[in-house]
């Protein structure tokens, strides 16, 4: 790539080959992001089509026939709608443990100097820096502490993802903290309200987008997570846990269908904050 | 809110403790029982390297991959900047396992990529994709993708495009300029996203298990099964350790090479 660019850039055409070059570079340019994207979209595309499969024999590799059946029938598995359940009952309840804990760690952290912030800052780092089986067996190695006391099961799934999910959040909350007018409290204060009103109305309001976007990422990971759950849940079957067991026999459309179901809800909602973000941008250009 | 943070610093330096003490375990006593990790290793060096190997070929990658990505996404992408970093994520939308399932489909003997391979001879007649170590590294590429992807944005955004603009006032060609000013800027973006990608690859075990065979299983397999079909904790813990342990020490390197205020930063 070098020579060519310096072969072109060189005279005598020196205006031309460069113009050429640059030409040549941003559409190949762009012809190469769409075909990522391409090669990100593809899997995706494929897990929705097989979604829409009517498989010949148990296995669902090869494109048979459309149907709507399968989401029709979407629970018709057996295992599959407990499974989804209990997924989504951990993340919900797990991010807003993590997020509200999260929220709190940031704040003592940007807010207070206190002893052992530096640690507090490299511990809420080290589980983001640790591949997940190390996580997730370091954890079991906690549970299964010498006398068994501990049921692998729901809490302590629940227990390993607020684990995960706190150190994105204080991350998240952390920087929008970072850039924060100080000013606006102590106007409050000053206005006569006391630490928990200026907290409530002022502070909060104001970090609540990054909030939100914690918790909304701690969701999606929870929902995700296989390793670290697999690990430590013990005889419970969360969504992943259950596609991996069920991979090892024949993987039914069923699968499918959830996991398309819950891209598009979750597409939409970022689709939504495009959009929203969009429009954002267009008002304030507008203004200024 | 001070007392708070106390609080759940305990527990959490306690995990710390506990992920550094694991390896110490051997079945019910605690016995120093460090030769633990001389088995464990002498037993499991294959995987352990050939799992380095797999993610250091999926970083490259991925890095080789998402650069351009990235840098048309920054510079080039104008109004469509948001809609193609919805494109980047959009993969964690859709459950890790069900995506590397997705590849089962693509990669498939019957499928069109093998066929299409076939047809033009890259593949011998029976010769397949699944089940090869491509196809494993495939997997890995695909799936932390996008953690390399957005933290290259994120710095290439970030770069100022005057400065390019003066480089080339001052008569350097495209690229010179690229090799020489955007390349060295977006340094933090390349860092953090060869990290993030390069670490839980190391531990992946997921794509080993249902795109490979037993010869391409990594040193997450290993632990995985340890604990769970053969409960055999001593090791699984100390294969967890080394793992930890070697990433730390692959860290260091890096640090050392690209400054240690990069890592940090």
């Amino acid at each position: 790539m070098t020579t060519v660019a310096e072969t072109l850039a060189r005279p005598p055409r020196l205006g031309v080959g460069t113009r050429v070059w640059r030409f040549v570079a941003r559409h190949a340019l762009t012809v190469y992001a769409i075909l990522a994207v391409g090669y990100l979209i593809v899997p995706i595309a494929v897990v929705i089509m097989f979604s829409f499969n009517h498989p010949p024999g148990r296995f669902n590799y090869v494109w048979h026939k459309f149907t709507f059946d399968n989401w029709i029938h979407w629970n018709s598995v057996l295992g599959i709608q407990s499974a989804l359940e209990k997924s989504l009952e951990v993340a919900t309840l797990a991010t807003l443990v993590a997020t509200a804990l999260g929220t709190m760690i940031a704040l003592a952290i940007v807010r207070h100097r206190f002893f052992g912030r530096a640690t507090t800052n490299v511990v809420v780092f080290l589980p983001m820096s640790t591949p997940e089986i190390v996580m997730g067996s370091s954890l079991l190695a906690l549970f299964l502490n010498d006398q068994n006391t501990i049921q692998l099961g729901f809490w302590t799934i629940f227990i390993a993802h607020v684990m995960f999910i706190i150190s994105f959040v204080v991350v998240t909350v952390k920087a929008r903290l970072i850039g924060f007018d100080r000013h606006l409290e102590e106007a409050a204060m000053d206005l006569g309200a006391n630490e928990w009103t200026t907290f409530q109305k002022v502070t909060l309001p104001l970090l609540a987008p990054a909030i939100l976007a914690a918790g909304l990422l701690g969701f999606a990971l929870s929902i995700d997570d296989f390793v670290i759950t697999y690990l430590n849940a013990g005889p419970v079957q969360t969504f992943p846990i259950f596609v991996w067991g069920i991979a090892r026999v024949a993987v039914p459309p069923q699968v499918n269908v959830v996991a398309s179901a819950i891209f598009l809800v979750a597409i939409a909602l970022g689709l939504a904050n495009v959009v929203w973000q969009y429009r954002a941008a267009k008002s304030t250009r507008g203004r200024t | 809110m001070l007392w708070l943070t106390f609080f759940f610093l305990l527990p959490m330096g306690f995990l710390g403790y506990q992920s550094l003490q694991s390896g110490l375990f051997p079945n019910f006593h605690f016995t120093w029982a460090f030769s633990n990790f001389s088995t464990a290793l002498s037993d499991y060096h294959t995987q352990l390297i050939r799992s380095f190997a797999y993610a250091g070929i999926a970083t490259i990658a991925c890095l080789v991959l998402a650069y351009p990505l990235a840098y048309w996404i920054a510079f080039r992408a104008g109004p469509w900047r948001n809609l193609f970093l919805l494109f980047i994520v959009a993969p964690f939308f859709v459950t890790y396992l069900v995506r590397t399932l997705a590849w089962l489909n693509i990669l498939a003997d019957e499928g069109p990529v093998v066929r299409i391979l076939r047809d033009i001879h890259v593949l011998g007649p029976n010769g397949r994709l699944l089940a090869t170590t491509f196809a494993v590294v495939a997997g890995i590429t695909y799936n932390f993708f996008p953690f390399m992807a957005l933290p290259l944005y994120v710095s290439l955004e970030q770069i100022d495009e005057r400065l390019l603009e003066a480089a080339k006032d001052l008569y350097a060609s495209p690229t010179k300029a690229f090799l020489r000013v955007t390349v060295p800027l977006s340094m933090p973006g390349i860092v953090a996203g060869t990290l993030l990608t390069f670490i839980p690859a190391a531990g992946d075990f997921i794509n080993a298990a249902l795109l490979g065979t037993p010869n391409q299983s990594m040193i997450g397999n290993v632990i995985q099964a340890k604990f769970l079909e053969s409960l055999d904790y001593p090791t699984a813990a100390s294969l967890s350790f080394i793992l930890m342990g070697t990433i730390l020490v692959i860290l260091l390197i890096y640090a050392k090479i690209v400054g240690p205020e990069k890592l940090t930063g």
